[in-house]
This record gives C-alpha cells, structure tokens and sequence, in this order.
C-alpha cells in the first residue's frame, strides 16, 4: 500500500441513462483508510456511483478527485493508474488461468518477450503475506469458489497498489460462510490503508463494517453519517423517504369461496430456493418481494419447470404436475410464465408478433391456430390482431417483427403470449420492467383485469410500491426462505424489514407457516 | 446482441433493426438486397451467360444443368433447416457416400427396389445419430458432423475397400436415369423437395418451430417447444436427402461409391450462404437455397461454355460468397 492512501471527492456528480436521471448532483467525500458504504432501494443510483467512482461508468457532469487530482477516467484501466479498481458481481477473471497469472494478468514480470514465472512468484509470496490470503497461486481460477476468486480480485486489485477498492454487492452470491471471510479481509484491506467503497443490500453487513454510510434514494444523496449513529430501522426509512402515493387501481376481492388453484409445497432448489410453500386461490394476486437474490425469480421458474428442483411439489386445481415437469407440461395444464428478461428468455425477436403469440399454442392436431401440423395463418392473424387490440398495441400489427416495436409494445406481446389462451396459473417476473410510466400503467389494469377472470397470479417485481398496491397478499422472501408474508395493507417498511432478514417483522405481520430463518 | 430480424413468412413486413421505439414500416435496402439479392444476380448471370454463349440457352443445357445438380440440390434445401434451427451438417457429403453403396450392395444381394429404400432410410438413421450427438451430449453441431462424417465414410470405404460396387440389373438405373417427358426422376425430386420444405418452413406448425429454436432457444423452450426435438428433426431431414442424393446418383451410374462426395457439404453450405439464410440460425428460406445452388451451376456449367478456366469460377464463388455473406450480415446487424 505505501504511501497512497487515497481519498475520493466527488463533486455534483450527475449521470442520465436514456433521459432518466440515474444520480443526480451527488457531493461526497471519502476518507482514506476507512470502509464507505453505499445503501439504497433497487434503482436507488448506489451501484451507479460505484461503478463511476471505479471509471466503469463515466458521469455525465460533475468532477471525481483522487487525491485532490482530477479523475475523468474513460475506463476501468484508466481509472486503476490512479488507484482506483471495481470488484463487482461479475468476476473478470479468466477461469483457464493459474491464480498467479491471473493476478499479474496485463502486468506479467517479463524480460523482453521472455515471460519470468519465478519474479512473478516470489512476488505473489509477498502478497499473500501482505494480505493474509491464503491462496495456491498455481490453481486454476475455474475451480476456485466464488470467494476465492473475489480474492484473486483483490490480490490483483492490491498488486497495482489500489488505493480504492470499490466492491459492488460483494456477498451477494456468497454462502454464509464465504461472506464472513470476505469481510475479515474487507477489514484487513482498511487497516492497511485502503479506502473501500461499500455497496451492498445487506445492511446487517453494512452495520458491522462501515465507518460511513451513506443513503441514496431516487439518484440524490439524503444522508451521510458515522455507521454508528445508524440502525437498520433508521436507514431504511433513510432509503424509503416518505411513502409514495400510490395511483393504482382498486384491488378487487377475492370471492370468498375461491378454490385454491396453485399449490407449492417444500420446493427446494439447492441454495436457492429453500423449503418454499405457497398456495394462491381462482382470482388472487399474490406479490412476491425480496431482494436481488432472494430467489424470488428462481421461484417462478422452479413452479413454471425451467429449473429443475430437488424437492418439493406444484399443484394445479389439486392435480399434481408431473414429477418432472417442464415449461411443456406446465403450458398444457395453463400455468404460463412471464419471465424476467424478454429479449433473452421471453421473445424471438426475429420473428413476428403473431409467431410469437401462438407459439405455445401450436400442439394438437385440432387446435384453433394449427391443425395436423399446419397453420390456420388467416385465423392466426386475425385473433392475434385483436388480442394486440384489446392490449391497446398501436398498430395492432400481427405480422410486425418484435425488434422494431418499441420496449413496452414488446412488453405487451409477451403479455399477449401469456392471454392467448386464458390461463389458470399466471406468473409474472418483472412484468413492468423498462417500459415507460403509460404502458406501465395498462399493463397494472391487465393484471388486474386477468385476475379479475379468475386467474391466480403470481407477482414478481423489485417494485414494492408495486407489489403492495397489486397484491392481495404479498410473500416476502429472504435468501430463498419465506420470511414472512404481509398483508396488502403492510407498509412499505414492514415488508423491507422482512426482506432484509430482520427478526421478525416486529410490527405484527405473520411469519406464517415458514420456518424463518432469521 | 445482434437481433436477427428478417421477414420469412412470403409477406411484406418491415425488416431491417431499427432501435427501440421506432418503427419501420418500409423494409431498408439492406434487407432487400438480402431478400432478392440472390434472384437478381442469378437473372443478371443467366443473361449474360445466354448472350454470351450459343450453347448455354438451349433446352438440353439446362436440363443437363439441372439433373447434375440435383443431387447437391436436395441436399442444400434440406441443409437449409439445419441451419435455420442453429445447427450444420458437415456429414451430408459422407451420408451421400454410404448411402449409394448400402443401396447398391442390397440391390446386388437382396433385391433393387429394397437397395433404393435401405439407401434412403440408412441416410435418416445417420441424421438421427448426428442429431442425437449433437443434443444428447451438447457437443456443437460443426464437430459432431465432422466426427460422423469421418466415421461414416470410413465405414463406406471399408465396405467397399475403395472399389465401386456395380449393379449388372438394368432396373437399378431406372430411378436415376428415367423420368417423366424430359424431366429426370433426380431433377422432379429436387424440385419437389424444395416446394414441400418451402411450404413446411411458410405454413407448417414445425416451420414455426424451427425458426424459433434457430431464433431464440431459450424462449422456445419457455413456449413449451421440444427445442431438442426439433433439432434432431432438421438433421434426420438432412441425413434423408443425403441418402436420397447419394441412392440417385448410385442408380445413375449404376453402381454405389464411385463418389465419395467429399465436397457436398462445404457446396451446400456455400449454397445456402448465398441464399442469405443466416447461418447463426433463426432466419432463411428454401427458396432462395434453390437459387443459390442455381448459381453456383450456372458459374461452373456458363463459364465452361465460354471457356473460362475452373480456377477463376472458384474465385468468383468465392467472391460471391463474401458479397452474399456481407450483405446478410449488414442486413441483420443494424
């Protein structure tokens, strides 16, 4: 480390992603040697300003100074000549290399093209003295846990003489165990001098580790103090400000002799999903909150058969799907799933829309749109063209290729894809995410709409302000465990204290029929 | 990412990538050439070649032209699924090879009409075993038929310790030397082959399918479709034709492996290139395969007329291709 102990200012620091402020005219100051936590709500700008302080990110305006210096850096490279390196939850690490070259890598000890291996060891041997990290340098990086390779990070971080170390969400996809190591060297990195910038969702881990924390919320900064002055109840109400107003539709009810449609017991999926039970009835709307991470996205996949789980079963109207189930199975007994990314797992983007409408609804040999293995086309295009109608797509196009419609019309195809056949089960994973605020409007009403019909709705978001206005029940998960589950009318507070494992919702939700693991 | 956005379907949509929120309606330039690129190059040549020429214009040219290349005809159509669904078949030329020397020893020691089907069903088992390879052991497409194809030629070649196996009955070279009027049997199955592919790809449910595996496989996969299914399909489909093609020309000559068509795969890939079908999957048509290996006779058969030596039509196949490819590649990438 030496003598560079550096400290970051930042200056009215703004950045925009498409016109939508991300942070905005955000003024701090980070002391050397000290750990600096960023906390926020999903959006909240945190990683954002991670990432620019790390030159992953280049801000729009404003000024970054390392050291009293100016750092404009175009690039994580440029941004590490001044001390300065980003651990994030993506790893850049090549998993073929010996954890020796990987450390070195783009900065190899060499005598003209003449690689020196036994340089580059002796001075591995001393990073590892320095760091207290016990690694075989000769190890390739691939077979190493997640831990360890954040290790090699660091090490290669510390080889450069990084004075900053800005780790993104640096536990969360660590056991227990691993994160408990990770902060131990964490510790370690400070007392050495270095200034790590902190983010993270986990505030029990923020608490114990933080010097400085700061809150975002909405891109802006709202508070900067001593971790010791906070408490997890005081920071998230810091995130959370006041409650938003909610503009949303009113939930009906759920009829009241409303059979149960969907039935999840003891699903389990290795660390993902542990022991998970659920059960929603013919119009009900239950929300799924948690952070990223949580499990709540491998919930709808292991209910839809995408995942394969260890145990645990999923009933349909009180038939059990298959021992092992897949998207096939689940589509003919009218469970469908909306799945978090579109252009990945939801959409074909070459095709049109009406393809992609009718293409889980092909099979049979007399079905509406397809019969003995061959297209009903003209029937296709006009039922889909009214679905599109209904969904308000302008122009309510069949034939249209999905990559030239815009982000919420997409949205709504897949919503079409999921209508086409009125379905039982209906799981929706970020069923808003990046559409403007008019299309994620309607898109609110159709949900409420298919419930209405007598659908059981699965609702997934990051959203909260979301969940709770459209749910009537709202699970919240916690590293793949039910940690309790609120009732529509919880406060956005209540929710997030489950969300973030704090012993038990303290005031007054049910944890239910979960064994809490907090 | 790179979005393949193309029209398949024989209907006018808007084509080319425009970014999020925009709408094209009108199809960009790019998309065009893509589209009918290949019909007009393949006009312009065939002018050219007829003004050039006496000989090429002539009915017995053309049919010679056609019957010639119908059996790398059937096989580049039915390549053409392959590649569609995101897959290649490396192993049509050994399939081709195996097959016209199964067929022609069961029509020596069984009986001919069992010669020319073991032929075209032994090409169907060979698509199923490159296809069950392929998905069972999620080895790539382009390894695993290159692995067969040197497996299943090695076994021609042992078969037949490198001597053709001639066929003395008269009636085994019915099916590659009769026909109807002045049609060949090889050149009514070429053509038939295209039409009923082209017509699965346009109006069949498996159409669909294969699009959308080639298109987007994990979203397939979420609509329920047999993802790997479908992809054995396209290979059994393509180790069919190759047996088709190989029992063809085998009935031809009357015998079976005097051919090793060792070039058949890399001419039937370099066929559906210039017919514009994407070759990362998800985006093509048999109709413009067909004209694509159009093209490629007409290169060779034209330029022989008019006295061009072999190694500068290579050039211009090769320089072809890269138009071809270039054009697709700037078609679908903005």
């Amino acid at each position: 480390m030496g003598t560079d102990t550096a400290r970051i200012e930042l200056r009215e620091v703004t950045k925009r992603y498409a016109g939508n402020v991300a942070v905005e005219g955000v003024s701090l100051s980070l002391a050397a040697g000290t750990v600096h936590a960023l906390v926020g709500a999903n959006g909240a700008g945190k990683s954002t300003i991670g990432k620019m302080i790390a030159g992953a990110v280049r801000a729009d305006s404003g000024e970054i100074l390392v050291n009293g210096e100016t750092l404009n850096a175009r690039s994580p490279r440029e941004a590490l000549s001044h001390g300065v390196t980003l651990i994030s939850q993506e790893l850049a690490l090549v998993p073929e290399l010996s954890v020796v070259d990987n450390v070195y890598l783009g900065a190899e000890f060499r005598r003209g093209y003449v690689l020196s291996t036994r340089r580059a060891r002796r001075a591995f041997q001393e990073l590892v003295v320095q760091s207290g990290f016990d690694l075989d340098p000769d190890t390739k990086v691939k077979d190493l846990g997640i831990a360890d390779q954040q290790k090699v990070e660091i090490l290669r971080a510390i080889s450069r003489r990084a004075g900053v170390i800005v780790m993104d969400e640096p536990t969360s996809s660590l056991t227990a165990d691993e994160s408990e190591r990770l902060h131990d060297v964490i510790r370690q990195l400070a007392a050495n001098g270095a200034t790590i910038v902190l983010v993270s969702h986990f505030l029990n881990e923020v608490l114990m580790l933080a010097d400085t924390v700061t809150v975002v919320r909405n891109g802006e900064l709202v508070s900067t103090g001593p971790a010791s002055a906070e408490t997890e109840n005081t920071l998230i109400t810091a995130m959370l400000g006041h409650a938003a107003s909610a503009d949303y539709a009113e939930r009906h009810p759920v009829a009241a002799g409303a059979p149960t449609v969907l039935e999840v017991k003891n699903l389990r999926r290795n660390e993902a999903l542990r022991d998970i039970s659920l059960h929603i009835r013919a119009g009900e709307i239950l929300g799924v909150a948690g952070l990223v991470g949580s499990g709540r996205t491998e919930l709808a996949r292991a209910i839809f058969g995408v995942d394969e789980v260890d145990g645990g079963t999923v009933t349909i109207d009180g038939v059990r799907l298959a021992k092992k189930p897949g998207p096939r199975t689940a589509i003919e007994r009218g469970v469908v799933m909306l799945p978090e990314n579109r252009k990945l797992e939801g959409l074909v983007m070459g095709e049109s829309a009406a393809a992609n409408v009718t293409l889980p609804y092909l099979r049979g040999r007399r079905g509406p749109i397809a019969s003995m293995g061959w297209m009903r086309t003209r029937r296709e295009q006009r039922q889909v063209a009214e679905l599109l109608g209904e969904l308000s797509i302008k122009p309510a196009d069949p034939s249209a290729v999905v990559a030239t419609m815009s982000g919420g019309n997409q949205q709504k195809v897949l919503f079409a894809k999921c209508l086409f056949r009125p379905p039982r089960v209906l799981l929706l994973d970020e069923p808003s995410r990046g559409v403007d605020v008019g299309a994620r409007k309607s898109i609110h009403e159709l949900i409420n709409r298919i419930a209405r019909q007598g659908t059981a709705v699965l609702l997934i978001s990051s959203d909260l302000e979301e969940v709770l206005a459209l749910s009537h029940r709202v699970l919240v998960l916690h590293r793949g465990s039910v940690a309790g589950e609120a009732p529509s009318s919880a406060s956005m507070d209540e929710v997030m204290e489950l969300a973030f494992g704090l012993p038990n919702g303290n005031r007054g939700i049910s944890l239910g029929h979960t064994r809490s693991r907090a | 990412m790179s979005v393949q956005a193309t029209e398949h379907h024989g209907r006018g949509d808007a084509s080319t990538r425009a970014p999020e929120g925009v709408r094209r309606t009108r199809p960009g330039s790019a998309y065009l050439a893509r589209e009918y690129g290949i019909a007009l190059v393949v006009v312009a040549l065939f002018v050219t070649l007829s003004i050039a020429s006496p000989n090429f214009l002539t009915t017995d040219n053309l049919l010679n032209l056609l019957r010639q290349n119908a059996a790398i005809g059937i096989i580049a159509c039915a390549g053409t699924l392959v590649v569609i669904a995101g897959g290649f078949d490396l192993s049509v030329g050994a399939v081709y090879f195996l097959s016209g020397i199964v067929a022609a020893w069961v029509a020596v020691h069984v009986s001919v009409p069992l010669g020319l089907l073991s032929g075209v069903v032994l090409g169907g088992v060979l698509g199923l075993v490159n296809g069950e390879l392929a998905t069972r052991l999620k080895i790539s497409t382009f390894l695993a038929t290159l692995a067969t194809s040197l497996a299943f030629a090695g076994v021609g070649a042992a078969l037949t310790k490198g001597f053709a196996i001639s066929v003395a009955d008269p009636s085994f070279a019915k099916f590659g030397n009769g026909g109807l009027g002045n049609l060949t049997y090889p050149v009514i199955i070429f053509v038939v082959t295209a039409v009923v592919l082209q017509v699965l790809l346009w109006r069949g449910v498996a159409g669909r399918y294969i699009f959308a595996v080639g298109g987007n496989a994990e979203a397939a996969r979420n609509s329920g479709v047999r993802v790997d299914t479908i992809r054995v399909v396209t290979f059994v489909v393509s180790g069919i034709a190759a047996g088709l093609a190989g029992v063809l020309d085998a009935s031809t000559v009357s015998s079976g492996g005097s051919d090793t068509g060792v070039s058949l795969p890399l001419t039937a890939i370099a066929a559906v290139a210039l017919g514009g079908t994407s070759i990362y999957g998800g985006a093509g048509a048999v109709w413009r395969t067909v004209l694509g290996v159009l093209l490629l006779a007409m290169i060779a058969n034209g330029l022989d007329l008019v006295s061009v030596a072999s190694y500068y039509q290579d050039i211009l196949k090769g320089a072809l291709i890269v138009v071809a490819v270039a054009v697709n590649s700037l078609a679908t990438s903005r």
